[in-house]
């Protein structure tokens, strides 16, 4: 049986959630839950693994409530997290500026860009808590933008017709982490936090059916060591480095959440990828990674390529007829501002049509001359100087006189681990959370939702469900390195490792990373089709068998060894790839992130079909390379009503 | 492109280490310095040679992971982080020497790698607000002046590299803490522990073993994030005041 | 508090800045009176004079002079031990060099260090030569400071030894000055213009002020 003859096993339902209104949904499953004797927290010990905004901040608040954490990230610090990197900002119903926002219209706003492909509960739930993740970090001291009158500034954002975007310059992302980590430090300072930097899980711990514990490796010692917890939550990011280039950090991975998902968690809507429109373009087959530039820039500025295919003529030199504004040739009404899907899609249309700009013609200009001529050089330095500071460094090319280029790249991933409305995956006491999971944002996010989902995620709701899992089972056996089902994953771990290091073969791990990237890309990228996804899906086994022959990993296992760090990350990848492939095959509509060329209307817009696949799709694994089962989980839409986007 | 490169080698932290030459070739001048070591590596992966280690990771010049002296200065020749300096700041021919930062309080644990948890104790000894999860006020209820909510966001720009450090010709940490400090001290928020959190971060850095300031002035230049010398100051006045504070009580 | 305070790095620093201030206030007294030599041998001897009898009838003779000795000692030995201290602290903190060598901040601040031993040096041969005599050239006068200057000017590595120092001096408080400003807190963006300016000032005027008075020796002006 081939890997794309997947079957179809039994729905897969969210327990969680209870009925009834949904602004009531949080409130009762809250009431509902049960609650940990504080006294008695301090014997349960909880696992986290991440320390980014979802990671940090749940491993803070536990550990506030009196848990007692154990907590790894890769990174020499858990300051080093990738959503440091966030540039815009965090939506929150606040309303501060009168203009009609409410919780409603949040929940609204965020079904609707996700596509209708996310649970109403769920965003319902994150809309309500948008509001005090805000009270949270202003009052760890994180510097929002402020008016002078002392409150905080907002702004619109993605495409919303209401401001609700907070703030901090062009590093939101940072000043939230800073947040969650400095309440992180004080709980390890407290004792309540054991705190693993440098260290990377490889494995999950399952016995007797519920998550118990994770392998990880000491990045400097290279000891593969056990630990074990009552409960264990993923908060270990995205994994949009299967595409090799991404805007992702270099050495986030998927490791954690594919090791739980072979464990038996279920990973939902894998091919869910959000492609956002304004990355720097490569520059060549060193590019180790891509940079992004706020989406804020197509506010002024203008995306055109010139008219004519393969036209290698200086911006300037090209007259204003032989321009093609594409965007707003095609989008009147939204011009520039089309959703990040969209503006990825058409970017790509018109540089496959040959009239892409720059090295390799994979660039389209981003235009600021009309602003500066209407507004004055001085007011777009104000309002994007630091951006054209940073692709000025970047690309050695003055934007202020040249035109910028850019290309669409692969930044975020919707989907992740199968969680109900508890977070808790589909492995008893295993929970994911943040990017990790995949319940949020549907088949495509809106600009400013990430820190948003990662914030209330890790401070309000699992706190408050994770005590619920632990009251009902207080009391779980003991575990030592001697348990016969701790010893397996163990050995099995150290087996692969031994293995990578074994191969001796003539390619570096690098070299696999990006063949895979490349036939990712290009077949499960922006635009998908079935022919070329199973191209893809025959690649993909043969990379990996090739891996398996011809990997190089110098050094050995009991040192820090970044290569053998990496190689390890591959193994995930190359059997990850594979799922996203068929999940991008299986799933023959276009939604959000996720384009069909099959699925169309007639003037090549998106057709969503939801009588079809009015479902998220969450994946069971069976073997290495075998085919995977499919549990359907229905997506129900009592509030928000699917219709079909239009942005013409 | 070609180069010639004096590398910093060392196995682990028990072993002694020294410079190791290497050339390479055909590098485009595009090249950020961290893909030009990529290069490297590749080829030294695929001679059966390991390879160099260096810490990096957002290489977006945001998460303060990379941390290379390239030719006497931390971060290199222009004022950024290493993952944003590109190759087309060095000239073809060059000889580039690279080293790990250097100071007692930042051990090489191999080649250009170094322990910078000193970094995370002198924040958790300090540096955060009490503010547990759900005990927070409405958010506009303290507002802030927008020249505080500046400044203090000037020094949260900070990201923990240690550049200061590895530049001060005495190892000190003042740089990085007093940003921490005067973030938060001059925020509403941070007032009630403003005393302590500025006693107890100096202690901790003291504890760690970094050196003294001599206003050298060379950890505000190597800054990537433009933290300025002044902040310095702003935590020395702060620490005089707490001083004073502790001792009337 | 002294505890934290001497414990404290920065405590350390404040002590340094604060010794300092008071040395440097004592210098530009010291620097002024010396300048009386240009008006002649009765003048600047009176002044001498006085300087022992300042404060009577409320202070006995000489208390007043040995009470500023007694602070200017404590100050010294203040500075120099923090000093001594602090500059272990920093060594001891970047035990390696880096093998790329390149010049690094400006000469006064590299010169601290080095300054302050020439100074040290420099204050044990200045009180032996003209306060106790037990270094002086030809016969020391007991109460005739003015034939005592002369005749201390009138050699060779007199000059040079004071006027090596005197430049040191300069160095030490361009640098000193402002440093101590910042450990005080003084600082800040608006500030730092005016400090360093003020810093090479006194720098300037101590330096010139006291070199002032070898030179009017060795130009004949004082003899």
């Amino acid at each position: 049986m081939t890997y794309t003859d997947y079957t179809t096993g039994d729905p897969v339902a969210d327990t969680k959630a209870p009925s009834g209104p949904v602004h009531e949904r949080w409130d009762t499953r809250r009431f509902e839950a049960k609650l940990v004797n504080p006294a008695n927290r301090r014997k349960h010990t909880v696992i986290v693994v991440g320390t980014g905004l979802a990671g940090g901040s749940a491993g803070a608040t536990l550990a506030e409530q009196g848990y007692h954490v154990v907590q790894f990230c890769y990174q020499d610090s858990p300051r080093r997290a990738h959503s440091i990197a966030a540039q815009g900002g965090i939506n929150a119903a606040k309303n501060y500026r009168n203009d009609g926002d409410s919780v409603h219209r949040l929940f609204y706003d965020t079904v609707k860009g996700g596509d209708f492909r996310a649970r109403e509960s769920n965003v319902h739930r994150l809309a309500q808590i948008s509001v005090e993740i805000i009270d949270q970090c202003v009052a760890q001291g994180v510097p929002f933008a402020r008016e002078y009158g002392g409150l905080l500034d907002t702004r619109s954002f993605g495409g919303v017709q209401v401001s609700r975007t907070f703030y901090a310059r062009g590093q939101t992302g940072q000043q939230l982490l800073l947040g969650a980590y400095q309440a992180l430090s004080r709980q390890i300072a407290a004792g309540n936090v054991e705190m693993h930097p440098r260290t990377e899980m490889l494995d999950l711990i399952v016995v007797d059916g519920r998550a118990r514990g994770i392998v990880a490796r000491d990045l400097i010692t290279g000891k593969i060591d056990t630990y074990f917890a009552d409960a264990v939550v993923l908060a270990s990011g995205g994994y949009g480095n299967v595409f090799y280039l991404s805007t992702n950090a270099m050495n986030s991975n998927a490791t954690a959440i594919w090791r739980a998902h072979r464990r038996g968690a279920l990973f939902a809507n894998p091919c869910f990828t959000q492609i956002h429109p304004t990355c720097i373009p490569r520059t060549g087959d060193h590019q180790s990674k891509l940079t992004l530039m706020s989406e804020s820039l197509r506010n002024d500025g203008r995306i055109w390529v010139p008219k004519a295919e393969g036209d290698t003529r200086p911006p300037k030199e090209i007259p204003e007829d032989e321009r093609d504004y594409y965007l707003e040739r095609i989008y009147p009404s939204f011009g520039n501002l089309v959703p990040r899907d969209i503006a990825s899609r058409a970017a790509k249309n018109v540089c496959d049509e040959g009239r892409g700009v720059g090295p390799g013609g994979q660039g389209v200009y981003l235009d600021f001359s009309d602003a500066i001529a209407r507004m004055g050089r001085k007011a777009v330095e104000a309002k994007y100087g630091n951006l054209f500071d940073m692709y000025h460094r970047i690309t050695d090319e003055d934007p202020y006189e040249v035109p910028m280029r850019i290309y669409p790249a692969v930044h975020y991933t919707m989907g992740g681990l199968w969680v109900d409305y508890d977070l808790q995956t589909t492995v008893p006491g295993l929970f994911a959370i943040g990017e990790a999971n995949f319940s949020d944002h549907g088949a495509n996010r809106l600009g400013a939702s990430a820190l948003m989902q990662g914030l209330a995620d890790g401070y309000f709701v699992l706190p408050a469900t994770l005590n619920d899992y632990l009251a009902r089972h207080p009391h779980q056996e003991p575990l030592t390195d001697e348990h016969p089902q701790v010893q397996e994953v163990l050995a099995e771990t150290e087996d692969r490792v031994n293995l990578l290091l074994a191969v001796d073969g003539d390619r570096t791990p690098d070299s696999f990373h990006r063949e895979l990237g490349e036939l990712m890309w290009e077949f499960c990228g922006m635009a998908r089709n079935a022919e070329g996804l199973r191209k893809a899906l025959a690649e993909i086994p043969r990379v990996r068998e090739e891996f398996w022959r011809r990997i190089k990993v110098p050094g050995t296992g009991e040192e820090f060894n970044q290569s053998l760090e990496k190689a390890n990350r591959i193994v995930d990848y190359l059997e990850l790839a594979e799922l996203m492939c068929l999940d991008a095959l299986h799933r023959a509509e276009s939604c959000g992130g996720h384009f069909r060329e099959e699925s169309q209307t007639p003037d090549g817009e998106a057709a969503r079909r939801d009588d079809e696949f009015g479902y998220a799709a969450a994946w069971e694994f069976t073997a290495t390379g075998e085919a995977p089962v499919l549990h359907k989980e229905d997506l129900v839409f009592e509030y928000v009503h699917p219709t079909q986007r239009s942005y013409a | 492109m070609r180069l010639t490169l004096r590398v910093w080698r060392q196995r682990n932290a028990d072993t002694d280490g020294a410079m190791s030459t290497y050339e390479v070739d055909g590098i485009s001048p595009d090249m950020s310095f961290l893909e030009m070591l990529d290069v490297l590596n590749e080829r030294l992966i695929l001679q059966g040679e390991d390879p160099v280690a260096f810490d990096h990771d957002c290489r977006e010049g945001i998460c303060g992971a990379c941390s290379l002296v390239i030719n006497g200065d931390a971060h290199g020749p222009e004022r950024t982080t290493t993952c944003q300096l590109h190759m087309r700041s060095f000239r073809d021919g060059d000889t580039i020497d690279i080293e790990p930062w250097r100071a007692a309080a930042f051990p090489v644990i191999k080649d250009l790698v170094v322990d910078r948890s000193a970094f995370d104790r002198i924040i958790q000894a300090g540096g955060y607000v009490t503010a547990p999860t759900g005990a927070a006020p409405e958010a506009h209820a303290t507002p802030v002046p927008k020249p505080d909510a500046d400044f203090a966001f000037e020094h949260a720009e900070c990201i923990g590299c240690g550049a200061c450090v590895a530049a001060c010709p005495n190892g000190a940490a003042m740089l990085f803490t007093s940003a921490k400090v005067n973030h938060l001290n001059v925020l509403p928020q941070g007032a009630p522990e403003r005393e302590t959190r500025v006693l107890d971060m100096v202690a901790q850095m003291d504890a760690e073993g970094f050196g003294g300031c001599t206003l050298a002035g060379e950890c505000a230049t190597a800054c990537p994030k433009g933290i300025p010398l002044f902040s310095i100051t702003g935590m020395n006045k702060e620490w005089l005041r707490a001083t004073r504070k502790a001792g009337k009580r | 508090m002294a505890r934290t305070v001497w414990d404290s790095s920065v405590g350390k620093k404040t002590v340094m800045a604060v010794s300092g201030i008071v040395m440097l206030l004592y210098l530009v007294a010291h620097m002024i009176g010396n300048l009386k030599i240009y008006f002649g041998a009765g003048e600047f001897n009176s002044y001498a004079h006085w300087l022992r009898t300042v404060g009577e009838p409320f202070m006995h003779y000489e208390w007043t002079l040995w009470l500023i000795r007694v602070v200017l000692v404590a100050a010294v030995v203040a500075h120099a031990t923090a000093a001594y201290q602090l500059s272990r602290r920093d060594i001891k903190a970047r035990p390696s060099k880096y093998v790329h060598k390149k010049a690094r901040t400006s000469y006064a601040t590299r010169t601290m260090r080095w300054g302050g031993v020439i100074l040290g040096l420099f204050i044990v041969w200045h009180l032996l030569d003209l306060t106790t005599g037990t270094a002086h050239p030809g016969g020391f006068q007991e109460g005739h400071p003015y034939q005592n200057v002369v005749d201390t000017f009138s050699t060779w590595y007199g000059n040079v030894i004071y006027i090596v120092a005197m430049l040191a001096l300069g160095l030490h408080i361009r640098h000193g000055f402002w440093s101590a400003a910042q450990t005080l807190g003084a600082g800040g963006r608006t500030r730092e213009r005016v400090l360093k300016t003020a810093a090479n000032v006194l720098a300037l005027l101590l330096t010139a002020g006291f070199i002032a008075v070898p030179v009017g020796v060795m130009t004949q002006v004082v003899s």
